[in-house]
């Protein structure tokens, strides 16, 4: 309390909080038992954004005022592509960004730009679907097992697809998909579900300046930003592709594609984006950093509270132009629990876009981990590492302890209850071992070298790229 | 009076009313309303038939979003455009009474805290983004200028230093913006580093831009009509014995004028057509990016709102333009050359 003058507005309210409760104990002269958490340094802050619906804590966080309740003055910025996003975040013009979960690690590690850069907020769960064009549809079609309703039975698997891409490799032509970043989660998802159904999607060499990543390649993968994959595929130069929502429903609705799997069939509840800061930012922002925090952690509570009932006012306000600006309709289709796979086949997927139940919002390690053996897996991590140095690296870039701070913050201020939250004094980090996984391997993130063994595309054990 | 009125149409370009003043004087009706047929009948009649094919046109071409917009829809963006604006403005406001309320309540509590109101956090609006951009133009195109001119005054009185500058300005000339781009952004973001900006980065990249390319029609005509100077005036001087400056100053400005002005003139109508390039690639705020951001959204008003940013463009190119060309017509001596 040395610091009178500018004593802020939370300070006072904990003071406050402190006090009465020291009254309402009757101990007169005991000393406040909380530390002032002192003031926020930088009230000002320009947060970068993809115009993705899973930018949408971010969105609702500005526009339901929740920065504001912390004192927080954003202005949010739609970035070109995750490159220019990263770059911002790194030369400081941006405080803050809407990430892939892959860049943080993937900047750490230094695959692509190297930088420190750290989260203590997951964005979301989930919402990323693969989508073909037309042309390859008719030609996956027979393959696909139909239903007895005369529908194809979901999850399709990639072993569908094989064919098609065998007959394009007899006929010496590639087949090219898009995917929205080296280091995303949708390159993961789309090898993962490729891998799956047989279909080699390449490696990367890093160690011998190959980033292209399409070494042995039976499907040649490579980047488009998301808001061009619909027009990229269109213009036919990806026969499909891996995305983020709204852009694969996009593709249903202007009728160029036909999405063929979401990511939660993939892998159930995948984390997805982070939000994603400097190191050195973090450092020299730690009371603003864990603001930050508490509005998107209440932002992303308001996505999921009452199921999902707030889903429709989100999607008005992601339909702006200054957010995600498509249709309504194109982001209320998976926004609101449903997903349209060919026209006219819309399934419910209650859990499409998850950002709050499930702790979402938690940034555990073993999410850190899993990204971390499918960069080992697909050659992005040249050399073998040791489980110790997965789990070095997830510590280094995924902090739950600022996470915590944050939930501590919100539950003393009554404004979350504390059973939103994992209970911070036994979590570990670790998720248990999942198995929800298209091909049923199981994962253990405390075990990743093991969990690698089990693939048989993919490198494990000692193997590098020749 | 009259030919006073008459003569100020003509340095602005209004044209169109000459025809009426000479009406209302009351000289010959009949040439006159001729005259104003010629010269507002036919474009008048141009631009509807331009919009008659538009509209037909548009309507064939069927794309991913949507029917390719006709003038109604672009019409209708336009509304559309100007409510946002005005609904913009109102949570501007909404923002900082919130913002006061907060600090009243801080003070309440706390009579000593420190309270600041923070600029609005909102996006820009299509008319913000419309004075964004002709600010960074008009910024960039005046630092081409006081570039441009002393150097073209310079290499125009000096054979050896005009020959010795040729090479690199013909080399230069004809490089794209875009070709300009990713080096100054890196320049800037390396050389402009301080704590508390006066301007962004973003800004002064895309001035930078626009000064690299609408610095070299300046340079070449200021050179061309300096050393293009009948060598007569440049004699006087030397007789009167005036020393350089002075004879820069009295005799050479004054004489190369027009040229200056021609060039100026082509130097900002690249200027404003590189902005939007630039604003587009590099996400500079601005008509470029908003241009942009419409592109990416790619709902289905999004070619109309396109369309709309197209217009205006071309529109602001013209009044820029027709600006220039005033100042042109003004400083040429030849009052009866005809400058389009």
């Amino acid at each position: 309390m040395r610091k009178q003058l500018s004593i802020t507005r939370r300070a006072l309210v904990k003071s406050l909080a402190a006090a009465s409760l020291v009254l309402s104990s009757g101990m007169m002269s005991a000393t406040s038992a909380y530390a002032a958490p002192g003031e926020i340094e930088k009230p000002e802050l320009k947060f970068g954004f993809i115009k993705l619906t899973d930018m949408a804590p971010l969105a609702i966080a500005y526009e339901k005022f929740f920065f504001e309740d912390e004192g927080l003055y954003v202005t949010l910025e739609a970035q070109a592509n995750w490159k220019v996003l990263l770059d911002g975040v790194i030369d400081g013009t941006l405080d803050g960004a809407h990430m892939l979960a892959g860049q943080p690690l993937g900047a750490t590690i230094g695959f692509g730009t190297k930088a420190d850069i750290i989260t203590a907020f997951s964005m979301d769960l989930n919402g990323n679907g693969i989508t073909v064009s037309n042309d390859i549809w008719a030609q996956m079609k027979p393959h696909v097992p139909i239903g007895e309703d005369g529908k194809p039975v979901h999850p399709i698997s990639a072993k569908a697809l094989k064919p098609v891409v065998d007959s394009y490799k007899a006929e010496g032509k590639s087949f090219n998909m898009g995917m929205v970043f080296p280091v995303s989660t949708h390159n993961y998802e789309l090898r993962y579900w490729l891998a799956a159904g047989g279909i080699h999607p390449g490696y990367y060499a890093p160690h011998k300046g190959d980033v292209s990543g399409q070494l042995q390649a039976d499907a040649l993968l490579s980047v488009t930003p998301p808001p061009q994959m619909p027009a990229t595929m269109e213009a036919g130069t990806i026969y499909g592709y891996c995305v983020g929502e709204p852009w694969n429903q996009q593709a249903v609705f202007k009728g160029i594609g036909v999405p063929v799997i979401t990511d939660y069939e993939i892998w159930k509840n995948n984390p997805e984006k982070v939000f994603g800061v400097s190191k050195q930012w973090a450092e020299e922002n730690p009371n603003t950093h864990i603001a930050v925090v508490k509005a998107l952690i209440r932002a992303a509570h308001w996505l999921d509270e009452n199921s999902n009932a707030n889903r429709p006012e989100a999607v008005e306000i992601l339909s702006q132009s200054r957010y995600v600006g498509a249709d309504y309709e194109v982001i209320a289709n998976s926004m609101t629990g449903t997903f349209e796979y060919e026209k006219g086949d819309k399934r419910a997927v209650p859990d499409f876009n998850v950002f709050f139940r499930y702790n979402a919002t938690y940034p555990y390690y073993s999410d850190a981990v899993w990204y971390l053996t499918q960069m080992r897996r697909w050659g992005q991590i040249a050399e073998p590492k040791p489980d110790s140095w997965y789990m070095d690296i997830a510590k280094k870039v995924y902090r739950p302890d600022i996470y915590a701070l944050a939930a501590k913050e919100l539950i003393e201020e009554g404004k979350l209850p504390a059973s939103a939250f994992p209970d911070f004094d036994t979590e570990t980090g670790f998720k248990p071992v999942q198995t929800e996984f298209i091909d049923g391997i199981a994962y253990d993130g405390t075990k990743p070298n093991a969990y690698l063994q089990q693939f048989p595309i993919g490198l494990k054990g000692d193997a590098v790229v020749e | 009076m009259k030919d006073k009125l008459i003569y100020f149409l003509e340095l602005t370009g209004f044209t169109w009313f000459i025809p009426l003043v000479r009406l209302s004087a009351g000289e010959s009706p009949k040439h006159q309303m001729q005259e104003l047929g010629k010269m507002v009948g036919v474009p008048l009649f141009a631009i509807a038939v331009f919009l008659f094919l538009w509209h037909l046109g548009a309507a064939k071409v069927i794309t991913s979003l949507g029917q390719v917009p006709g003038p109604t829809q672009v019409w209708e963006q336009v509304n559309v455009l100007v409510d946002e604006h005005q609904a913009s403005r109102e949570r501007e406001q909404a923002f900082y009474e919130r913002q006061e309320q907060r600090n009243a309540a801080r003070l309440e509590k706390n009579p000593d805290a420190e309270v600041t109101i923070r600029p609005y956090t909102g996006k820009e609006t299509f008319f913000d983004q419309i004075l964004t951009s002709l600010f960074t133009v008009f910024v960039g195109f005046l630092l081409a200028t006081i570039i441009a001119v002393p150097i073209g005054i310079v290499a125009g009185l000096s054979d050896t230093l005009y020959s010795a500058l040729n090479p690199l300005i013909q080399v230069f000339k004809p490089v794209s913006p875009l070709a300009w781009l990713p080096i100054v952004t890196m320049v800037v973001s390396a050389l402009y580093v301080t704590d508390n900006p006066m301007f962004e980065k973003s800004f002064i990249t895309s001035a930078l831009t626009v000064t690299l390319c609408s610095l070299w029609p300046t340079l070449i005509n200021t050179a061309v009509g300096v050393s293009s100077i009948d060598k007569d005036l440049i004699n006087v001087a030397r007789v009167l014995r005036l020393n350089y400056f002075t004879t820069v100053w009295k005799v050479v400005i004054p004489a190369s004028i027009p040229m200056i002005f021609t060039g100026l003139r082509i130097s900002l109508g690249i200027g404003w057509m590189v902005l939007i390039a630039a604003e587009m690639l590099a996400q500079n705020p601005g008509l470029g990016k908003f241009v942009w951001d419409e592109f990416q959204n790619g709902s289905s008003s999004s070619l109309s709102r396109i369309m709309v940013a197209v217009l205006t463009i071309g529109i602001i190119g013209f009044i820029l333009d027709r600006i220039t060309l005033s100042f042109q017509k003004f400083f040429s001596y030849d009052k009866n050359a005809v400058i389009r």
